[in-house]
């Protein structure tokens, strides 16, 4: 049951990945990338990570997703969308992809053997993960406020269209 | 229980998508539709490992990294967004002012 659960995400997020990249519209791009990210939502929480699993489908495919589909909305692009790259450069960019998996795949291949689940379960829940969060993680995890302080100030900053110059 | 190998080549396959999409596309808005791929690959392998080596650590990594992703969203649309209202294009051809 479990194998046939990790088949079926992987290759549904597999799969709407290779849509996005065939797919021209970005309204679709964006609706297919939601799939995706669900679809890796749902691999985690196989793996054992429930809450991180919860955060993937409430943040990343909830929050970020719809941040997307909004500027998909405000952009509005007129003129069509834009053709695709020129042929040798889509083949270049595949070697290069290529290149880039081998090199992964060798420099993890002695990692991927010895890679099996330990029958101990340690317990993943969000008790724990809270705990280290506010014990071991306390200083990375009062930064990240102050990033998305940063981020939350600077869009506004940036988006915010000026009143009195038109020039820029 | 499914071994742990499946999901870092599962990741490293994702990640792979990931690269090709960034380099086949040409508006600003889908490469960076990419990027989000890239790192939900990389989070993918984070979770993988910290469930082989037996550790939460890798999850908390995984949290942070899905903060800095919604961070890095807000700030990069609004700097698309920015780029289409000065050029009104976000087609990474035709955005070529430092182009020699």
């Amino acid at each position: 049951m479990s194998y046939f659960l990790f088949f079926l995400l992987a290759i549904v997020s597999i799969a709407s990945i290779l849509a996005m990249i065939l797919t021209k519209n970005q309204a679709y791009n964006a609706l297919l990338l939601i799939l995706a990210f669900t679809c890796t939502g749902g691999l985690f929480a196989l793996i054992g990570a429930s809450f991180i699993a919860t955060i993937q489908i409430i943040i990343y495919a909830g929050a970020i997703m719809i941040l997307f589909v909004f500027v998909i909305m405000m952009i509005n692009i007129r003129d069509g969308i834009p053709p695709e790259r020129k042929k040798w450069t889509i083949y270049f960019s595949i070697f290069v992809a290529v290149v880039f998996l081998a090199e992964l795949f060798f420099a993890l291949k002695g990692t991927l053997a010895p890679l099996s689940t330990s029958g101990i379960e340690q317990s993943s829940d969000p008790t724990s993960l809270g705990r280290l969060l506010f014990t071991e993680y306390l200083y990375p995890f009062e930064i990240t406020s102050i990033l998305i302080i940063a981020a939350l100030v600077g869009s506004i900053v940036l988006v915010k269209k000026k009143e009195n110059n038109d020039s820029n | 229980m499914i071994p742990i190998s499946y999901f870092i080549v599962l990741s490293f396959i994702l990640f792979f998508l990931g690269i090709v999409a960034f380099f086949v596309k040409k508006d600003l808005l889908t490469q960076f539709m990419a990027v989000e791929i890239m790192l939900n690959a990389a989070n993918l392998a984070f979770i993988a490992f910290a469930k082989s080596a037996n550790a939460l650590d890798g999850q908390v990594i995984v949290f942070f990294v899905i903060t800095v992703a919604g961070a890095e969203a807000a700030i990069g649309l609004a700097i698309i967004l920015l780029i289409f209202r000065h050029r009104k294009t976000i087609k990474t051809e035709d955005i070529n002012l430092m182009k020699g």
